[in-house]
C-alpha cells in the first residue's frame, strides 16, 4: 500500500531526521512504529503526508508518487496528530464536514454520522470542540481524519495522554478500522500498545530503520523466558551440581532464575532435567512463576545494542 | 485527478466566510460606526473650513479615500488572521496533507478575505450616502479598482499571515504601514494641495495610486491618471502573487 524508497530528510539546522529510509507497508495492516523521542518517526508519517519535503528518496501511496502525483496520493491517507490541534468555536459536526470538503468529496451527512457514532460522537456533534475533554477532542481528530474515508490511516501516538479505559476504546476503533480494510500506520511510547495492536512492528532510531518484524515472530524470535523458582529454605550459592543450567540466584538467595528459549523444544526437556536435579540435591521449591520478555525488553535491548 | 478541485476551494472558502459571519455584528458595526466618525470629524468640523476640493465638495471628496482605508486595512487584516489562526493553532496540517494545490489554498483563503473586505466597503459606501451626496462617473472602473485592491491587499495579509510567527507581528505591518502609509496616502487631502518637496515625496506611497484612481473613478479627478494607478495596482499584484508563488515553491514557514 505504501512504499518508502531511499527517504531522507534534512532540515535547514543540518539535523538529519531520516536517513535512507526504506519501508513497505501492507495492505490492510496495523503497523507500528516504535521509537525514542526524537527518533524521526513523526518526521517519517509528515513526508508521507506531504507536510514536509523530502531531501531524497520517494514515497509511492497505492503506486501514486505522492509529490509528482500528490492528489491521488493523498485523497488516499488520513492523519490524526499527535497534537489537539483543533480551531475551538466550531461544532464537531461543521468541523468533520470540512475535512471531509478539503479531500474534495461531496457532503455525505450519512458517512459523516457513521463515522461520529462509530466514534461515540454522535450525541456530541452539536457541541463546540472547546466544550469536549481531551479524550473527545482526540476522538474528533480521528472522526476528521476518517470524513473523507481514507485507505490509509497515520495515527500519530493516538493514546497520548489518554486513561487506560478510553484507550482501550481507541483500540477497539482501529481494530474495527483494519477490519473495515484500512491499513493503519500509528506510532506509539507504549509498546503495550504495539505489542497489543500490531500485525508488524518497525523500530525506528535516529532516523534509521533498524528493525522490521512481523509482531508475533519478532516475540517469538527474541523473546525469552525466565523460570524462577521460590526456595523453601536459602541457598548461599547455587550448588555446584547445577552450575549445568546456568542458574542465578537471586531475592538475596531466596530465588533460582532460570531463562531459557521457549521457541526452542530442547529447553522444555532441559526444564524437566532442572527439576530433577534440584530434587536430586535436596533443594526444596515452595513456589515458581515464568515471564516472557515483553517487547518493551526487545525494544530496550535492540536500542542498547546498537549504540 | 489533476483537474481544479472546486469542492475543497469552495470548502476552505466557505469555512473562512463562516469564520467572519459568526462575528458579523461587530463587522459590520465597526466600519458603519467609525465611517460616521470620520464624517463627523473630518467632513462637519474641517469640511466647514474648506467648502471644495477639484469642485467636489470636501465630504464627497473623501468617501473614495474612506473606503479605500476600510479595503486595505480590513483586507490585510482579514487575509492575515485567516492564515495565521491555523499555522498557530497546528490545524495548518489538515490544508496541507489536503489533496489541494497551492493556487486553491490561495483562492481558498484571499478569495474570502477579498470578499469580506469588498461587503465592508460597499458598506461604508452606502453609510456615506447618509452623510453626504456622491456620483459615481465610471461603476466598471469603480469596480476593478475594488476589486483589484482588495485582492492584491488580501494577498499581503496572506503574505503577512505566513510571515508572522506571533500575534505582534500579525499587527506589525497594519499598524506601522499600512495605516499610516493610507492616511498620508491622499485620503483626505488632494496632495496639489501639499508643498512641491511634499508632493514628490508623497509620490512613492503606493496607497495614493490606488486612492487617486478610486476617487477618479467617483468624479473624473486624480492626482495621478488613472491608467497609472492601474498599472501601480497591476504592479502590486504581481509583486504580491510572486511572492505567494515563492512562499509555496520554497515551503517558507509553511512545509519545513
Amino acid at each position: 500500500m505504501i512504499r518508502v524508497e531511499g527517504l531522507s530528510k534534512t532540515f535547514a539546522d543540518g539535523f538529519q531526521a531520516l536517513v535512507d529510509v526504506d519501508l513497505t507497508i501492507q495492505r490492510g495492516e496495523i503497523f507500528a512504529l516504535l521509537g525514542p523521542n526524537g527518533a524521526g518517526k513523526t518526521t517519517l508519517i509528515s513526508v508521507i503526508c506531504g507536510l514536509v519535503n523530502a531531501s531524497q528518496g520517494r514515497v509511492l501511496v497505492d503506486g501514486h508518487d505522492n509529490v509528482a502525483d500528490y492528489r491521488a496520493a493523498r485523497s488516499l491517507i488520513g492523519l490524526v496528530p499527535q497534537e489537539l490541534t483543533n480551531e475551538a468555536f466550531t461544532t464537531v459536526w461543521d468541523t468533520v464536514s470540512f475535512s471531509r470538503g478539503l479531500f474534495g468529496k461531496p457532503k455525505d451527512p450519512a458517512h459523516i454520522e457513521k463515522v461520529l457514532r462509530s466514534l461515540t460522537l454522535w450525541e456530541k456533534r452539536h457541541s463546540r470542540l472547546l466544550e469536549l475533554s481531551g479524550g473527545m477532542k482526540r476522538r474528533v481528530l480521528i472522526a476528521k481524519a476518517l470524513s473523507h474515508a481514507p485507505q490509509v490511516l497515520f495515527l500519530d501516538e493516538p493514546t497520548a495522554g489518554v486513561d487506560v479505559e478510553l484507550r482501550r476504546e481507541m483500540w477497539e476503533v482501529v481494530r474495527g478500522l483494519r477490519d473495515q480494510g484500512v491499513t493503519i500506520i500509528l506510532t506509539t511510547h507504549y509498546i503495550e500498545e504495539a505489542e497489543e495492536m500490531a500485525d508488524r512492528i518497525g523500530v525506528i532510531r535516529r532516523g534509521e530503520i533498524v528493525l522490521v518484524e512481523n509482531t508475533h515472530a519478532l516475540m517469538h524470535k527474541l523473546g525469552s523466558k525466565e523460570l524462577t523458582l521460590h526456595l523453601q529454605e536459602p541457598l548461599t550459592a547455587v550448588p555446584e551440581s547445577l552450575a549445568g543450567h546456568g542458574l542465578v540466584l537471586g531475592d538475596e538467595g531466596h530465588a533460582l532464575v532460570y531463562s531459557y528459549d521457549a521457541a526452542r523444544p530442547e529447553d522444555g526437556s532441559t526444564i524437566s532435567g532442572l527439576l530433577a536435579d534440584l530434587e536430586a540435591v535436596g533443594v526444596r521449591v515452595r513456589d515458581l512463576h515464568t515471564r516472557q520478555s515483553s517487547l518493551e525488553d526487545i525494544f530496550v535491548s535492540l536500542v542498547q545494542e546498537r549504540q | 485527478m489533476n483537474r481544479i478541485n472546486l469542492q475543497s476551494v469552495k470548502t476552505l472558502y466557505c469555512a473562512e466566510m463562516a469564520r467572519s459571519l459568526r462575528t458579523m455584528l461587530q463587522s459590520i458595526v465597526s466600519p458603519v460606526i467609525s465611517t460616521s466618525l470620520y464624517f463627523v470629524v473630518f467632513g462637519a468640523a474641517i469640511g466647514t473650513r474648506i467648502s471644495e476640493v477639484d469642485g467636489v465638495s470636501y465630504g464627497a471628496f473623501i468617501v473614495p479615500g474612506l473606503i479605500m482605508l476600510m479595503l486595505l486595512t480590513q483586507s490585510v487584516s482579514n487575509a492575515s488572521f485567516g492564515i495565521f489562526f491555523p499555522r498557530f493553532s497546528g490545524s495548518i496540517y489538515e490544508i496541507l496533507s489536503a489533496p489541494m494545490s497551492y493556487v486553491e489554498v490561495v483562492v481558498g483563503y484571499v478569495g474570502a478575505a477579498a470578499t469580506k473586505s469588498l461587503l465592508l466597503g460597499l458598506i461604508v459606501l452606502v453609510t456615506a450616502r447618509l452623510f453626504v451626496p456622491y456620483s459615481i462617473d465610471h461603476p466598471l472602473m469603480m469596480a476593478v479598482f475594488l476589486v483589484l485592491t482588495a485582492v492584491t491587499f488580501s494577498l499581503l495579509g496572506f503574505i503577512i499571515g505566513i510571515w508572522a510567527d506571533g500575534f505582534e507581528k500579525l499587527q506589525l505591518v497594519p499598524l506601522l504601514v499600512i495605516t499610516p502609509l493610507t492616511f498620508l496616502g491622499g485620503t483626505f487631502y488632494s496632495i496639489d494641495m501639499l508643498p512641491p518637496f511634499w508632493q514628490a515625496v508623497t509620490l512613492a506611497n503606493p496607497v495614493v495610486y490606488l486612492v487617486s484612481g478610486f476617487r477618479w473613478s467617483f468624479y473624473g479627478i486624480s492626482d495621478v491618471s488613472p491608467l497609472v494607478s492601474l498599472g501601480m495596482i497591476l504592479l502590486f499584484l504581481s509583486v504580491a502573487l510572486a511572492m505567494v508563488g515563492w512562499i509555496f515553491r520554497s515551503g517558507y514557514r509553511l512545509k519545513p
